[in-house]
């Protein structure tokens, strides 16, 4: 089985690469690798069921505001992450429904907090097996 | 990542440059201030090819410039400092990075090292308890929507109105706690929902806040107006800044710039260096908006400042101000302020960002306090948590050369995976605990990642800056008991 997701490591900030067969899987999988640097995931559960909708102005971006979203639902509203479906994805929108839990000090150890997701460094390609994309972050 | 192989011409022992024809499109020469046996390890990184893209941007004047404390950031290098002419620039929001106003702000005290080693642990407990640190730490302070405009505008002196400080801290803060032209309308609801419960925490990550020690007078009549009379006097160092509002404001406008660059035709080598001419709407929106950042940031330094106080008030019997604890001086590190410089013999108004850098006005500077008028403007120099900070003035010679501008910090040499993968949180507490440094942090995960390895020898850094003579040396202090987020 293909890997969903890998932590690429700069020496001030932290990069996350995300695979998927199709770009939802890939959206979807970048969001895992963002919750994966902020606690473990095996500790967060699906009690919270939402939907999110985010707009760019094309492909490249909507990933970069995707996760800007995600850092900002975990920063304002200290939301964890466990598992997102995106149902719909365009060129500049998607809509998703996440799944997850609100943070809880007892259970979820917080390895670190992330500022943003930018735009440096990056790519969003597709090979034969399906796309990667590579995003640094500002930790 | 492939080395670097440019060409850097030496120009003396701390200075480099990087040739404008180095990359079609660079507006002006790279300068990095460095000594040669720190080059390698920037080659290595790729930092000068950063230092290149930041000469693409419009308006640039003099050099792209880079501090001895420059490391690989996204878009601009951390330690760089870009001066744009207001007229015809641009302001770009990555040049002063995500945590608007990051900075630092140090104490004073009469206390020796005598008196406060014997009860640092009771001390540190009390910090640790009385200012709120960690993530997803909440403030000690409830803001609701109206006060949270008034905290924007008002920065540093919103909290001195609520009691927490004095004028004379304003005083002594870089724009007296308050640049100017904020603008909360500028402001999304996002930031304002990320903002307004952190106001007045510490934060996490490689914020710190340190008791320390003086172990070095180099200027003994500069560090006297400063406060600093005697080795062994300890002192307290508060390292944040904007916390979750700064870092929604800096993305909130980097979308906006995305669009800005094709509207306004400009070219550039990076997404991530996004800009907008300073007289655009875009341009002064950011602006705006960086404002209530920053004020945020020095509102924050404000209220840990007074908790800091009280927190050494109830350990020794005494109030702050039997205990002297004055304020020596608060600095930006990530900042974009409108300045005037001389170019080319010609006073004009530029855009300085400074990103890890710092302010280094010279003595008789007219922005800088009357206490200080006769020494120039404290520096205050972080090194990193647990190693020494300096502190220094600002000189001329920066203001001829830098735009007023010097080092930050010790800069980062190991990313944080390395830095994890040597040396582990518990055993950094053990390591500075054997150095006699008493530490409590609310997650020993990131610990690791500060640790001192990962970074360079601030004592370089401040070597380099002080020969090439953008700011001078006056003090060095080591930490004794640190609290981290």
């Amino acid at each position: 089985m293909q890997k969903s997701f890998e932590i690429l490591d700069h020496t001030a900030d932290i990069g996350i690469i995300a695979y998927g067969t199709d770009i939802k899987q890939l959206f979807s999988n970048a969001a895992l690798a963002l919750f994966s640097l902020i606690t473990e995931l095996e500790s967060i559960n699906e009690k919270l069921h939402f939907k999110l909708q985010v707009r760019s102005q094309d492909r490249d971006s909507l990933l970069v505001e995707w996760l800007n979203e995600l850092i900002y639902l975990f920063d304002a509203k200290h939301v964890l992450i466990r598992r997102c479906d995106i149902e719909d994805l365009g060129y500049d929108e998607l809509k998703a429904t996440c799944h997850g839990e609100a943070f809880d000090p007892r259970k979820h150890e917080i390895k670190r907090g992330i500022k943003a997701a930018t735009y440096h460094m990056l790519k969003l390609d597709r090979n034969d097996g399906g796309y990667r994309a590579q995003v640094i972050l500002d930790i | 990542m492939a080395r670097w192989q440019g060409q850097l011409i030496k120009l003396d022992e701390y200075r480099w440059r990087i040739p404008q024809d180095y990359k079609k499109g660079m507006r002006v020469p790279g300068l990095i201030y460095a000594s040669e046996h720190m080059l390698e390890s920037m080659r290595e990184e790729q930092t000068p090819e950063q230092v290149a893209n930041v000469a693409f941007l419009p308006g640039i004047l003099g050099y792209s410039l880079a501090m001895p404390d420059i490391h690989w950031g996204y878009g601009f290098p951390i330690g760089g400092v870009a001066a744009t002419n207001i007229k015809d620039g641009v302001v770009s929001p990555g040049g002063v990075g995500y945590d608007i106003n990051c900075g630092v702000r140090l104490l004073r005290t009469d206390l020796g090292e005598a008196e406060v080693r014997p009860r640092i642990r009771e001390l540190v407990d009390e910090l640790f308890l009385n200012v709120p640190s960690g993530l997803g730490s909440e403030g000690k302070i409830r803001v609701n929507q109206k006060e949270m405009e008034r905290l924007l505008v008002e920065g540093a002196r919103w909290a001195v109105k609520r009691g927490l400080g004095s004028e004379e801290d304003l005083d002594v803060t870089e724009e007296r706690g308050c640049l100017a032209g904020a603008d909360p309308g500028k402001i999304t609801d996002k930031a304002t929902k990320r903002g307004t419960p952190q106001a007045g925490t510490l934060g996490s990550g490689n914020h710190f806040l340190e008791v320390q020690v003086v172990k070095e007078i180099f200027d003994p009549h500069v560090a006297g107006i400063l406060g600093i009379t005697e080795i062994g006097q300890v002192l307290v160092l508060i390292h944040t800044g904007s916390r979750g509002f700064g870092h929604q404001v800096c993305t909130d406008h980097l979308r906006v710039m995305e669009q800005a660059i094709s509207k306004y035709g400009i070219n550039l080598p990076d997404r991530q260096l996004a800009c907008a001419p300073i007289e655009s709407p875009e341009g002064r929106d950011y602006l705006a908006a960086m404002a209530c950042a920053a004020n945020y940031a020095w509102a924050n330094r404000q209220c840990i400042a007074h908790w800091v106080r009280e927190s050494f008030s109830r350990i020794f019997g005494e109030s702050p101000d039997r205990l002297g604890m004055r304020q020596v001086y608060d600095v930006a590190h990530n900042i974009a302020k409108i300045e005037e410089h001389t170019v080319d013999g010609r006073n004009i108004r530029v855009c300085v960002h400074r990103k890890g850098a710092t302010r280094s006005f010279p003595a008789g500077h007219k922005d800088i306090p009357e206490c200080y008028k006769e020494v120039g403007q404290p520096v205050l120099v972080p090194g990193d948590m647990g190693r020494r900070s300096f502190i220094a003035v600002g000189t001329q010679k920066a203001m001829s050369e830098s735009f007023g501008s010097t080092c930050h910090g010790a800069g980062r040499m190991l990313s944080r995976g390395a830095a994890k993968r040597s040396i582990k949180g518990a055993d950094v507490i053990r390591q500075l605990e054997d150095r006699g440094i008493t530490v409590k942090t609310g997650s020993v995960f990131d610990l690791a990642e500060e640790a001192s390895q990962a970074y360079k020898d601030v004592t370089e850094v401040v070597d380099v800056v002080n020969q090439a003579g953008i700011s001078r040396k006056v003090a060095m202090a080591v930490p004794m008991g640190v609290i981290k987020g």
